[in-house]
């Protein structure tokens, strides 16, 4: 019981870091049609940019600007790059987006060194909230839960009561008739794509001490948040909401629970051994593969249902 | 996208008669360009022949062996990217198997002693490529397009990290380490020196260069042209983009499983690198700045990324920043890659107009240098910085060596990135302009359509 709940909430706050991420990334992905490789990299350098920040000005400060100096980015790379690539096809636009990954990568690691940053819990956030059968729960977790819940019900608000929201809805779905009345579509993906980068960069100030900062950690978190997107599916907020939960709660209860296919045949009577044929295979527990977890319902979501969960066409 | 660089060129004046056997001449006007780069790889070992020593230089030899490899990798790939628009992020895993099945088919020879000889070594790697591609390619191929990329980037993440967990067949993070030398070869030649493997890898290179010329040129190859210019008018064809999909992949499996298995006899050492993420994304870079537009486009650019990798990383840690800025500004640009770059020019200089660029030519090369140099001294700096002097390097320019910490040299390189920039502004709008009206003349003339 006590490690279900501790792994519940855990869960919990995993999954909305990632909703942070995929919130953006789905909007971009749904608008453009173009996986941005470039997200996660915002992610990083939101990580990176509140590390300095913090040193200088504190966290709290950082916890403003750096999103917003992610947002600047982002704009930056939207008005001046993807643009310009656009007249050459989806996949010219996709492949842009790498690249610019990739420099980002090697920019961080030229200015921050090759290994991790001491990027800290702030002081004041560092103290045991409350204690669940003697595991006490961080303060600072629940720091980043309200954060991210405070995110999401700004998201909402924001799409479904505001004019431009209802703007940014309609050109998701039909750009073309967004544009025919009268609305100027490129500057909404341009803001689309800056807020996107800016909700990244503010996963990252709160996500990067939570975890680690480190060059690493774009390329690593990247591919877990595709599949999020992915899975939720397209052009749906609450479908990435739910893929995003979802895959929180599975990569941390996959760490925790230590069973192996071996253990399931026990149950059913047969003892696997060394000598079993295949014992390598029924061996591997699942913390070993809570990395591989994500993939594997990557693929199989795109092979038998390419929409996604809550999506309204295919990815 | 219209271009079928591919495609025979119209020639302008056709031979009526269609000789039944080509006559010499003809065959070496077709095919120079095979020609010169056979040539080309079988000399290029001998101009870096060390003559005080007696031996060839090995550093050039496993720069040209891995040339070689990445070559074949590469045009591989662009049986995906290049021939059936598919965009894969995990092309690795074809070359990784085809690595380790060569790796395990060496150990194997080696215990029982069968004589299968080394030189079919590609082929093993080859055969298992394929093996891989029939199953990776029966999920991938089942969606096209960012689905397609989706699915081929999932797999190649789990296979990488299976790789790392499952022992018998990958070794774990050691990997499977073989040995060449095992004495079955047809011609008696024992491998134990890097140029033999290399004369090898140019034949089974160029076996695998031909293989896949030609199957451009079969219904196959056009069929995928089809697919990825208009999948839907494939449909109303008659053709199922499914199956065209499946079979392109299957064979840039076996094409990628005979580079991996090439791979496997250079360095007699087979990882999960070999798997991995950064090889998928070497072969997109090379086969992007290469062209995935013509045929030997990937050729040039493995090439290009391989120099990059071996030749450039010896000088800078920078290196990878340098080809993700030649590939962003290739993206932007160029989508044509190299090869397009020269393609462009063609017109114009059937037009024998190719003079009158010479000037444009001059005026940007001088801004561009400036830019670049400023570009690559700040890079450098910042490089030096953070990892070059905890690594304990000097600072030298052209052999100069120069305080890294002095404001003059850093306001210098600023200074010229910012000039220039805005000088390849101007210079660039000119030589736009120069080369539009070029290319709207070839256009009036009817050379260009």
């Amino acid at each position: 019981m006590e490690v279900f709940v501790v792994s519940l909430l855990n869960g919990l706050v995993y999954g909305m870091l990632l909703f942070m991420l995929a919130s953006g990334l789905t909007l971009i992905f749904s608008m453009m049609g173009v996986l941005n490789f470039a997200h996660a990299s915002a992610y990083m350098l939101g990580a990176y940019f509140a590390y300095t920040l913090s040193l200088y000005l504190g966290f709290w400060i950082a916890l403003i600007v750096a999103p917003i100096v992610c947002g600047l980015i982002g704009a930056a790379i939207e008005m001046w790059g993807l643009r310009r690539v656009h007249k050459n096809g989806h996949i010219a636009e996709l492949l842009f987006t790498f690249g610019v990954a990739l420099i980002i990568e090697k920019v961080v690691q030229m200015t921050w060194g090759l290994i991790a940053v001491p990027y800290r819990i702030p002081e004041g956030l560092n103290f045991p909230l409350f204690d669940l059968w003697g595991t006490q729960f961080p303060a600072y977790r629940a720091f980043m839960l309200l954060i991210s819940a405070l995110m999401f019900l700004s998201i909402w608000l924001g799409l479904t009561r505001t004019r431009i929201g209802l703007v940014i809805q309609a050109a998701l779905t039909h750009p073309d008739m967004v544009g025919a009345l009268g609305h100027n579509v490129p500057r909404v993906f341009t803001l689309v794509f800056a807020a996107g980068t800016a909700l990244a960069g503010l996963a990252g100030v709160i996500g990067g001490n939570y975890r680690v900062t480190e060059p690493g950690m774009a390329f690593s978190m990247g591919p877990i948040v595709f599949v999020v997107v992915v899975f939720g599916g397209l052009g749906s907020l609450t479908g990435c909401f739910i893929a995003s939960i979802l895959m929180g709660l599975i990569q941390t209860f996959a760490v925790v629970l230590d069973y192996s296919l071996a253990d399931l045949l026990e149950v059913f009577g047969f003892i696997v051994t060394k000598a079993t044929p295949g014992s390598e295979f029924l061996m591997v527990t699942l913390p070993r593969i809570a990395a591989l977890l994500p993939f594997i319902l990557l693929v199989l979501i795109l092979v038998f249902r390419p929409r996604g969960l809550m999506g309204t066409r295919d990815t | 996208m219209s271009t079928h660089v591919n495609a025979p060129t119209p020639t302008p004046a056709p031979a009526p008669v269609a000789a039944p056997a080509m006559p010499a001449s003809t065959f070496l006007r077709r095919h120079w360009a095979w020609l010169a780069m056979l040539v080309l790889m079988l000399v290029l070992p001998w101009l870096f022949y060390d003559h005080a020593r007696g031996r060839h230089s090995g550093f050039a030899i496993t720069l040209m062996s891995e040339m070689a490899l990445m070559a074949v990798f590469a045009l591989s790939y662009n049986m995906l990217m290049g021939q059936a628009g598919l965009l894969s992020f995990g092309h690795a895993i074809l070359f990784g198997i085809g690595a380790y099945s060569v790796a395990h088919t060496l150990n194997w020879i080696k215990a029982s002693g069968v004589p299968i000889p080394v030189e079919l070594m590609p082929l093993v790697g080859g055969i298992g490529g394929l093996v891989c591609g029939i199953l990776a390619g029966y999920v991938a191929t089942k969606q096209r397009a960012t689905a397609f990329a989706m699915i081929t980037m999932g797999i190649g993440e789990l296979l990488t990290a299976a790789a790392l967990m499952f022992m018998t067949f990958f070794g774990g993070e050691g990997g499977i380490t073989t040995d060449r030398v095992t004495d079955t070869s047809i011609f008696g030649i024992p491998y134990t020196r890097p140029i033999q493997v290399y004369y090898l890898l140019v034949a089974w290179a160029i076996i695998a260069a031909v293989l896949m010329y030609l199957q451009t040129q079969t219904p196959l190859g056009r069929m995928a042209n089809a697919t990825r210019d208009n999948y839907e008018r494939t449909q109303f064809v008659g053709y199922d983009p499914r199956v065209i999909r499946y079979w392109q992949f299957i064979l840039a499996g076996f094409f990628a499983g005979i580079a991996g298995g090439m791979y496997c006899l250079v360095y007699e050492i087979v990882t999960f690198d070999t798997l991995a993420a950064v090889k998928s994304a070497n072969a997109l870079l090379a086969t992007y700045i290469g062209g995935a537009v013509g045929f030997f486009g990937p050729v040039m650019g493995a090439v290009v990324v391989v120099g990059m990798q071996s030749g450039v990383s010896l000088h800078t840690s920078a290196w990878l920043l340098y080809l993700g800025v030649i590939f962003i500004a290739m993206v932007m640009f160029a989508p044509g890659g190299l090869l397009g770059l020269v393609a462009n020019h063609i017109p114009i200089a059937r037009m024998g107009r190719l003079g009158e660029l010479a000037v444009p030519y001059a005026r940007i090369s001088l801004p561009t240098a400036l830019a670049s140099a400023g570009f690559i001294l700040f890079v450098e700096l910042v490089t030096h910085q953070t990892i070059g002097a905890s690594q304990g390097k000097k600072f030298a320019l052209l052999g100069q060596p120069i305080d890294p910490g002095s404001t003059i040299v850093w306001v210098a390189s600023l200074v010229a990135m910012l000039v220039g920039t805005l000088w390849l502004r101007r210079e660039g709008s000119f030589f736009m302009a120069r080369w539009n009206a070029l290319i709207e003349d070839a256009k009036a003339r009817g050379i260009m359509s």
